[in-house]
């Protein structure tokens, strides 16, 4: 399936950005989850979304991701409507792994042998001539323990296995939501790795964290969110050394980790 | 109690001489039950699914129809087939009241609905913690099913066996479909409540410890499987 003599170094991809959200609301039980959100993505590379727990962060990027319907307003990606098409194009890692009651390799197979994902043509980085889901199961480090069941594992490997699913499909786009939030050392700096080769290799990356220094180390701009909006989007660079609002530098600070959304 | 040990020991004789008649009733009781349960769960198993990922019309209708079916008293199960196989009924042309595949019918009809509600619980269940995957993976529906039913399948035979505990232990529907025919549709249950009334202790006995037995081999199995689901589900 994967026995390409010499991959391509970069895979062409048509460009999924800019995205453009505008006026977007998230609205349940009267509360205004998303709060008139509009955001616009241009350029390539790592985006880091901040914001104490409960701004919003994870609702946004399902919406983005066309997991959530939005109450109104509109998201596009490369000037289309998100959609399943565009779903198809992008991977969403959640905080916590769902991973199938089956093994490693099989849980890899499960998300290769979709038929949407059949006719897709993988770059190939690193480990030629091994098969697809060897090759995803290398570069996250878990091949010797491909036959075991996914749930045995520790939630380092479950995550870096998610992760190896999440690009089994080849996205364009790749959205992680505190994705390395409370794991080991070793699966962090693994996964930041494989975050940083997918972002050289033409992948827009979307990355939740609370981690500050984490932040700093991938960040090539920040999205700051507050009670359902953006208040910051600017280079990384700016925003940890000049934020524009107080909220930000509260959070920066470390004195901000939690807020009500729009307590109204 | 002299009387109880006096059985006992009768009974247990019957079973060690391999008596052709009480072989025959445990023979028939098996193959009744074990063909309703596998037309139970052809029949259940669809629904079961349709019921946990369709989000069509009428389903929550469908599934309180299911729940309530699943207490139905066996009697009046047995009543209702009967006035459908019965000579005036709608399917008195098939000839079939009074034969081991009316029992059949009784059997299924019972625990179809428990076949149903069971698997659509179970398979619910795994369906909401699959589904934003795989709606993330724009995993096709009956791909979802597909795997559904796969990483529930212990789940799925613990359902199955349970179907079959109540369908070999039940006596009053195949006692009225059936008719308790010596040779042709006896099996344990009615023959036990016949021979009780007639007075024959011992076979009755005798029938009811190889109940007692089968139901304890179909529950301890179910006992491993559901170990084994369970270690398969958690994965430690
Ligand atoms: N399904 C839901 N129903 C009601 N409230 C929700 C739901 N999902 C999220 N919320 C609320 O929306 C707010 C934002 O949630 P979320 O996006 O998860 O925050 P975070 O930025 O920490 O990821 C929180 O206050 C949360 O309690
Ligand atoms: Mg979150």
């Amino acid at each position: 399936m994967s026995k390409t003599s010499n991959p391509p170094a970069i895979p062409i991809y048509g460009n999924p950005l800019p995205l453009e959200v505008e006026a977007l609301y998230h609205c349940i039980n009267g509360r205004n989850l998303i709060d008139g959100l509009n955001l616009k993505l241009e350029t390539m590379g790592i985006t880091v979304v901040m914001g104490s727990n409960g701004a919003g962060k994870s609702i946004l990027l399902r919406l983005i991701h066309g997991l959530l319907q939005p109450t109104s307003g509109s998201i596009k990606w490369g000037g289309e409507m998100i959609g399943p098409a565009i779903r198809q194009s992008q991977s969403l890692v959640f905080q916590k792994p769902i991973l199938l009651r089956r093994t490693v390799s099989q849980n890899l197979e499960f998300v290769l042998k979709l038929p949407q994902n059949q006719s897709k043509k993988r770059p190939n980085p690193n480990g030629e001539g091994l098969a697809m889901g060897d090759q995803l199961l290398k570069m996250v480090g878990l091949r010797s323990k491909s036959n075991q069941l996914a749930r045995s594992l520790s939630g380092g490997e479950q995550q870096r296995l998610a992760l190896a699913r999440a690009l089994a499909t080849n996205p364009k786009v790749l959205l992680l939501d505190e994705a390395t939030a409370s794991l080991d050392p070793a699966s962090i700096s693994i996964i930041e790795g494989i975050v940083c080769k997918q972002k050289l290799l033409g992948v827009k990356v979307i990355i939740v964290t609370h981690d500050l220094a984490q932040a700093k180390r991938l960040a090539d701009d920040v999205v700051f969110m507050s009670r359902g909006r953006i208040l910051e989007n600017t280079s990384a660079e700016t925003f940890f050394s000049q934020p524009n609002t107080q909220v930000a530098r509260d959070y920066l600070s470390g004195n901000l980790s939690f807020e009500e959304t729009n307590a109204s | 109690m002299q009387d109880i040990l006096q059985s006992l020991v009768l009974a247990v004789n019957l079973v060690f001489s391999g008596d052709s008649d009480l072989f025959e009733i445990i023979g028939l009781s098996l193959r009744v039950s074990f063909s309703a349960v596998v037309c139970s769960v052809v029949l259940g198993l669809p629904l079961g699914s349709l019921m946990a990922v369709g989000n069509f019309r009428g389903r929550q209708s469908l599934m309180i129809v299911l729940n309530s079916l699943m207490g139905l008293p066996p009697v009046v199960v047995g009543l209702v087939v009967y006035l459908f196989l019965s000579r005036s009924g709608p399917l008195g042309w098939m000839e079939l009241l009074y034969t081991p595949t009316a029992m059949i019918i009784a059997q299924v009809v019972l625990i179809t609905p428990i076949i149903a509600a069971l698997s659509q619980e179970i398979l619910s269940q795994l369906y909401e913690e699959y589904d934003e995957q795989f709606r993330s993976l724009n995993v096709p529906r009956w791909i979802a099913v597909r795997a559904l039913l796969w990483d529930a399948r212990f789940n799925l035979v613990t359902v199955s066996l349970a179907g079959f505990g109540r369908a070999v232990a039940e006596v009053g529907a195949v006692m009225i479909v059936g008719g308790n025919i010596d040779h042709l549709t006896r099996v344990m249950t009615t023959a036990i409540a016949l021979e009780t009334s007639k007075g024959n202790l011992a076979l009755a006995l005798a029938l009811g410890l190889i109940l007692i037995t089968i139901s304890l081999i179909v529950n301890a199995s179910l006992f491993f499987v559901k170990i084994r689901s369970e270690q398969h589900a958690r994965s430690q």
